[in-house]
């Protein structure tokens, strides 16, 4: 009885949770007639989906967009683990003088979030003429003091007799970093990348701000400028393109489901 | 051979940390410590972008945020949108990860679901709540006006722009919530259920309140520290649907301080915002380690 309950309840939140996923899928097959003529069924009696899905394709340079999104994610975790693993070794198993103001800006890093810096950014790329590349939407995330917070927590629980040992080997300190860290705190690291990847590929603030021009959009901002594009309500191709643009990190998750979750939720520090 | 091996080896590895360390701390100095003196110093200006005249306002700049009526309001919207958004989903996310937690059979199908929102593209996202919320042809209206309501004017009426918002961004953040309270719920000593009921919790909810509330509180407080720091950030359902309006009635804090600083180029006054933006968060974290450190741990 309990049971039953139980699951009349989950399944009722279960529904409300996917009835714009459904109405997504199910209007980007629609047309437009069809989506004005205020119907709540899910089947379209008219399939319109090559129309929309080729509107979204065609109306924005889509495929140049998704393949922006990758590189700009790629590049950014690339770079975020390259700059983060070896100072988060040094900040968790090495003496050095410097090592508490290093820490400290960590922590400080902590708190400022790329909205509160953007205008400086910004006035930055546009004097280094950054503005409009893909690079200006790399760069600024190719520090992430998370990352460096998130490792030194998991490296200093790696035993130093690993490390010791690693050294009377004779590898030296960056060697360490690679053949020894990097293999203890692939959870980490992994988790991270997911997390990176998500809230990158998500972001609109920076873009938004760094990119006019279509072909070098991200997907969040590719799809601004399709709404823009679009005149009137083309509710059929405009779910095409959410569709579209919504699939990739989706189909990763399904794939990924446990390394998903537990990306984002050791990382849910990061707010 | 040094004189002293102990002070040659500390050198070694000083050195070699600076190595590992550098271009951290390059990096740092460049992307994150500049620009801040960068902000904090245009803040207390009134300096736009393309005038090069620039003055000095001092603290002035801050108390002139005060009488600043957009400002003033994005605070109160942003603060309405945290109160709507944050209760909601911390209690719906702690509901439904006791519910998916208990119910061993879907627990996987579930959790998947509920956490489908948090992996999908929230401006793409916010696109499809437009139509659902469309006034004639969103399926919210229809099955509304099915159950003999009237349909709701949601994202174009003044009154009701940032509840339609605060139901996107609770739809968003429930799984997320839910996921961090069942990772909260798998770190509870079962014996401690076992102990409870043999000093007479016989019922679920006695159960719920002598073991699982007070074994989740610091899972709790970080649970509502992150919901509201990310409700406070709340940018891309507005940018995408309403760009404030209408009315100003949905100008969130991250807006504003995107309009004043990138569209009407006031660098100065947007700084300004921006400080009061990174204070409100330092303000909220200190706010969490004061409550956790207060709070009694169990664990």
């Amino acid at each position: 009885m309990t049971r039953l309950l139980r699951l009349l309840v989950l399944s009722l939140g279960a529904a409300v949770v996917l009835f714009p996923f459904l109405f997504m899928l199910s209007t980007s097959f629609k047309p437009q007639a069809e989506v004005f003529s205020a119907g709540l069924s899910l089947i379209p009696s008219h399939f319109a989906g090559w129309e929309n899905y080729a509107k979204a394709f065609t109306r924005i340079p889509m495929a140049r967009i998704l393949l922006n999104g990758v590189v700009v994610c790629l590049a950014i975790v690339g770079f975020q683990l390259v700059f983060a693993l070896p100072a988060a070794y040094a900040l968790a198993k090495l003496r050095f003088p410097g090592r508490d103001l290093l820490f400290g800006l960590v922590l400080l890093g902590l708190l400022v979030p790329i909205h509160a810096i953007s205008i400086p950014l910004y006035a930055a790329a546009r004097a280094l003429g950054l503005l409009n590349t893909l690079a200006v939407l790399i760069v600024p995330f190719t520090l992430s003091v998370f990352a460096i917070f998130l490792f030194r927590q998991f490296i200093k629980a790696i035993p130093d007799d690993l490390i010791l040992a690693a050294r009377s080997d004779g590898l030296s300190e960056a060697a360490i970093v690679w053949r020894i860290i990097l293999p203890n705190a692939w959870s980490a690291a992994s988790a991270f990348a997911i997390f990176s990847v998500v809230a990158h590929w998500n972001d609109l603030y920076w873009p938004l701000i760094a990119i006019s021009k279509t072909q070098l959009a991200t997907p969040p901002l590719g799809l601004l400028f399709f709404r823009a594009a679009e005149a009137g309500d083309d509710y059929g191709a405009l779910m095409a393109a959410t569709v579209i643009i919504t699939a990739p990190l989706i189909l990763f998750f399904l794939f990924a489901q446990r390394l998903f979750i537990e990306g984002m939720t050791m990382t849910g520090l990061k707010g | 051979m040094p004189a002293n091996p102990a002070a040659a080896a500390a050198r070694l590895e000083a050195r070699a940390a600076w190595w590992l360390t550098g271009p951290t701390a390059l990096l740092m100095l460049v992307l994150l410590v500049l620009p801040t003196l960068a902000v904090l110093a245009l803040s207390v200006t009134d300096a736009e972008l393309g005038v090069p005249a620039i003055n000095f306002l001092g603290f002035d700049a801050y108390t002139d945020l005060l009488t600043d009526r957009t400002f003033l309001g994005a605070l109160r919207n942003t603060a309405l949108y945290v109160a709507l958004v944050a209760p909601a989903s911390v209690l719906l996310g702690l509901g439904l990860a006791l519910l998916v937690e208990a119910e061993l059979g879907g627990r996987a199908f579930f959790r998947s679901v509920y956490f489908l929102p948090v992996v999908s593209l929230i401006v793409a996202m916010a696109s499809v709540w437009q139509y659902l919320m469309h006034p004639s042809i969103g399926p919210i209206n229809l099955v509304l006006r099915l159950l003999g309501a009237s349909g709701v004017n949601w994202l174009g009426s003044s009154d009701n722009v940032l509840f339609a918002l605060a139901v996107i961004g609770i739809w968003q953040a429930l799984g997320f919530n839910m996921v961090l309270f069942m990772a909260g719920l798998t770190t509870i000593d079962r014996t401690l259920y076992a102990a409870a009921e043999m000093d007479g919790a016989r019922s679920a909810w006695d159960r719920f309140r002598l073991v699982t509330w007070p074994m989740l509180g610091p899972t709790t407080v970080f649970v509502i520290t992150i919901s509201v720091i990310n409700a406070v950030k709340v940018f891309e359902t507005v940018a995408t649907l309403t760009q404030g309006g209408p009315a100003k009635a949905s100008e969130t804090l991250l807006w504003v301080i995107y309009q004043e600083g990138f569209v009407y180029l006031h660098v100065g006054t947007a700084s300004a915002m921006a400080v009061v933006f990174i204070a409100l968060l330092l303000f909220l974290l200190v706010l969490q380690t004061r409550v956790l450190d207060k709070q009694v741990h169990y664990g």
